[in-house]
């Protein structure tokens, strides 16, 4: 991608380095830390980090196949659900008497199944994955009603709750965080480095010309969906862990948070573009933002403003930068940009 | 995709696609048909629920769905979607019923203001979608966490009690007039407003155009962006009068009222044969379409099951709907596109 914007010198280099959404994100990081840090003295332990972090893990999670998905062009709201009905589902055997060993592997093939659910009713029978996923986020969230009920699970092993509350042994890394470096190594390797991402990105550009140049569309959406459910019920694994306590309404709202963490990750929203790296720095950025609100004793709902106004900024601003951009061009006398390249993620701002 | 549009072109007298283009065009009649036979299942088991008293309380819990639901149907008719109803009834509710406890304003100035805050919420929408090009789903998520927080804020951990509302404010909830329930009175109001305007007007045609061809309607000279507008912000006014009207009906109002209500709007739209892909649809089968989930949500409780199961039942009947629309436009278009070449 990067080779898009190969800089025919070293100044433009600069700039573009200057301009790039992701070098944006790094300065918006480093703004937040010392907001935070004047905000409270306790901000800058390494024991508030470490909390800061552990917070937003099962979003940070759910945020990696969210990634593949939008950049495919497609959406996945049921997460949030995914995550309360693998919690559901998990709390209910385990109050049954089945071992999390075994519990766990099937909370996890729930999630897959759910995941092909959405997916074959969006690739398979054309239907547009917003609607679907908002009818499977509904469907999702009744079944884990269903199943558990009002009433919650808190009776887990210790060794259970460690994996979502605990850190590494002799540091303050939270294990979920573990979790997550993996599965952003893994998913940024495959959507960086491998033919299935230049699919993915082919198909969110345009399906049709990735048809026809032999992509197989359809099974490449239904895998995303799969993984998405898969991963959502890990992330609800996670949130039953950490809150020693599996319930129905676990997750509730996530959805808003995840697809908040992606577009200002530099997503396109159109699809066809974005970086899991960037993907990464938005989850710390969002981190370290709602723990310096909390710092400032902004209640977590009040927060859903900054949240909700962070999330429609990080699709207006790439748009009216790009806006800006091809006007400048045209003073110039440059050639302007072509009209369909909605610019985001990668070279955005150059 | 307008289902007008391939109606036009199948002509009269013809086999396949017109039955199901029928079909597509009866959704109404197919609802009515389905609670029916429901009414009567129920009916078995449960006794009362066909009584006179149990139907006119689900029309009335019914007819607040149903007004929001025309608002969500005129945005998804222009290939658009509000998430944000929810929070817009919730905050408006809100704000209602605390300006009605400190006696800032009197109740017909308070259900004035409340609809008003609707509109400019609508409004915001409207212009977060139009000029900053924010696609409206991103949008309206956007708004949802914004006005909801909104709510938060200016509600705290406070709650209006019923005692705190003017003596009389929730009357309308349980009275009627020529035996009609007020509710319902109100609903059907807007429905019929709302369907001579898309039906006879030119903002109307406009709204279809731009929803069934986006780049059609830019040609034909139609303002694509003013219309879409209108819609998100008529979808706010309507969401005001919901919130109005969940005052009345539930009295006892916090930060949190209306939460998950989007759902049943959006279900409501979907099974009331509002194309997702924008362009086809009625008012009246969005408001039909919120009776049959109230129906729904009564009939189970008649019948036992918990409450757990609606929200399941919604997801399955918005999946249900959708897939139903979309294997019946296709059978259209395929089966037009046969006569073509003929």
């Amino acid at each position: 991608m990067s080779a898009a914007v190969a800089p025919s010198n070293s100044q433009r280099r600069w700039t573009g380095l200057l301009a790039r959404w992701e070098t944006l994100l790094v300065v918006a990081v480093i703004g937040l830390i010392a907001l935070g840090a004047s905000l409270s003295p306790f901000f800058l332990t390494p024991g508030n980090f470490s909390n800061l972090i552990a917070a937003l893990m099962e979003v940070a999670i759910m945020a990696l196949p969210m990634t593949l998905i939008i950049v495919a062009g497609e959406i996945d709201l049921s997460v949030e659900s995914m995550a309360g009905l693998a919690s559901a589902i998990l709390g209910f055997l385990w109050a049954a008497g089945v071992p999390l060993w075994i519990g766990i592997p099937v909370v996890l093939v729930v999630g897959a199944l759910g995941g092909l659910m959405n997916g074959l009713l969006v690739a398979r029978g054309g239907l547009p994955s917003l609607v679907v996923t908002l009818g499977t986020m509904a469907l999702f969230r009744g079944l884990a009603l269903i199943v558990l009920g009002p009433r919650g699970v808190s009776n887990f092993p210790s060794a259970f709750t460690e994996l979502g509350f605990g850190h590494v042994p002799g540091t303050l890394i939270p294990w979920p965080f573990v979790i997550f470096v993996l599965l952003a190594l893994l998913l940024g390797i495959l959507l960086h480095r491998t033919w299935v991402g230049r699919q993915v990105y082919a198909i969110g550009k345009n399906a049709g010309t990735a048809r026809f140049s032999g992509v197989r569309v359809a099974r490449v959406r239904v895998g995303l969906f799969v993984l998405s459910g898969l991963i959502a019920a890990l992330a609800g694994v996670i949130l039953t862990s950490r809150l020693s306590s599996a319930r129905a309404d676990a997750g509730s709202g996530m959805t808003l948070t995840v697809v908040t963490v992606v577009l200002l990750g530099g997503v396109n929203i159109f699809g066809g573009s974005g970086t899991i790296p960037g993907v990464v720095l938005a989850v710390f950025a969002v981190a370290i933002m709602q723990n310096a609100l909390r710092l400032a004793s902004v209640t977590v709902e009040v927060q859903s403003i900054a949240l909700g106004l962070l999330l429609i900024l990080s699709v207006v601003i790439p748009t009216f930068a790009h806006q800006a951009k091809s006007a400048v061009d045209r003073v110039r006398g440059g050639r302007p940009p072509p009209a369909d390249s909605v610019p985001h993620g990668e070279a955005a701002l150059s | 995709m307008a289902e007008s549009g391939v109606t036009a072109t199948v002509g009269a007298g013809r086999t396949r696609g017109q039955w199901l283009s029928t079909v597509a065009r009866q959704r109404e009649l197919s609802l009515v048909a389905i609670m029916l036979v429901l009414g009567g299942l129920v009916s078995i088991t449960a006794p009362q629920f066909l009584t006179l008293s149990n139907l006119s309380q689900v029309a009335v819990l019914a007819s607040i769905t149903a007004v929001a639901a025309v608002g969500e149907a005129l945005v998804v008719i222009t290939k658009n979607i509000d998430l944000s109803v929810e929070a817009m009834i919730g905050l408006v509710a809100y704000c209602v019923a605390i300006v009605l406890e400190r006696h800032a304003l009197d109740a017909p100035a308070a259900i004035a203001f409340g609809i008003g805050i609707g509109l400019v919420l609508g409004m915001i929408n409207g212009v977060i979608v139009t000029l900053l090009k924010v696609p409206a789903i991103v949008a309206t998520l956007g708004t949802l966490s914004i006005f909801r927080g909104v709510d938060y804020l200016v509600a705290g951990s406070h709650q209006v009690p019923l005692a705190g509302l003017p003596p009389g404010f929730t009357d309308p909830a349980r009275d009627s007039v020529l035996g009609i329930p007020i509710f319902v009175l109100v609903a059907l109001v807007v429905v019929v407003i709302g369907s001579i305007v898309l039906r006879s007007t030119r903002f109307g045609r406009q709204v279809y155009a731009v929803g069934s061809n986006p780049e059609a309607a830019a040609i034909l000279g139609i303002p694509s962006r003013l219309v879409v507008f209108a819609a998100f912000s008529l979808c706010g006014l309507l969401s005001g009068v919901a919130g109005v009207l969940w005052v009345m009906e539930f009295g006892t109002i916090n930060g949190t009222s209306a939460t998950g209500v989007v759902l049943s709007v959006v279900a409501a739209v979907v099974v009331g044969g509002v194309a997702i892909f924008g362009g086809s649809g009625t008012l009246a089968g969005a408001a039909l379409g919120a009776l049959f989930l109230g129906f729904i949500a009564n009939a189970l409780i008649l019948v036992g099951l918990s409450q757990f199961w609606l929200q399941a039942i919604y997801g399955v009947v918005i999946l249900v709907a959708v897939s139903a629309d979309a294997i019946i436009l296709r059978r259209i278009q395929r089966a037009t596109a046969e006569r073509r070449a003929r």
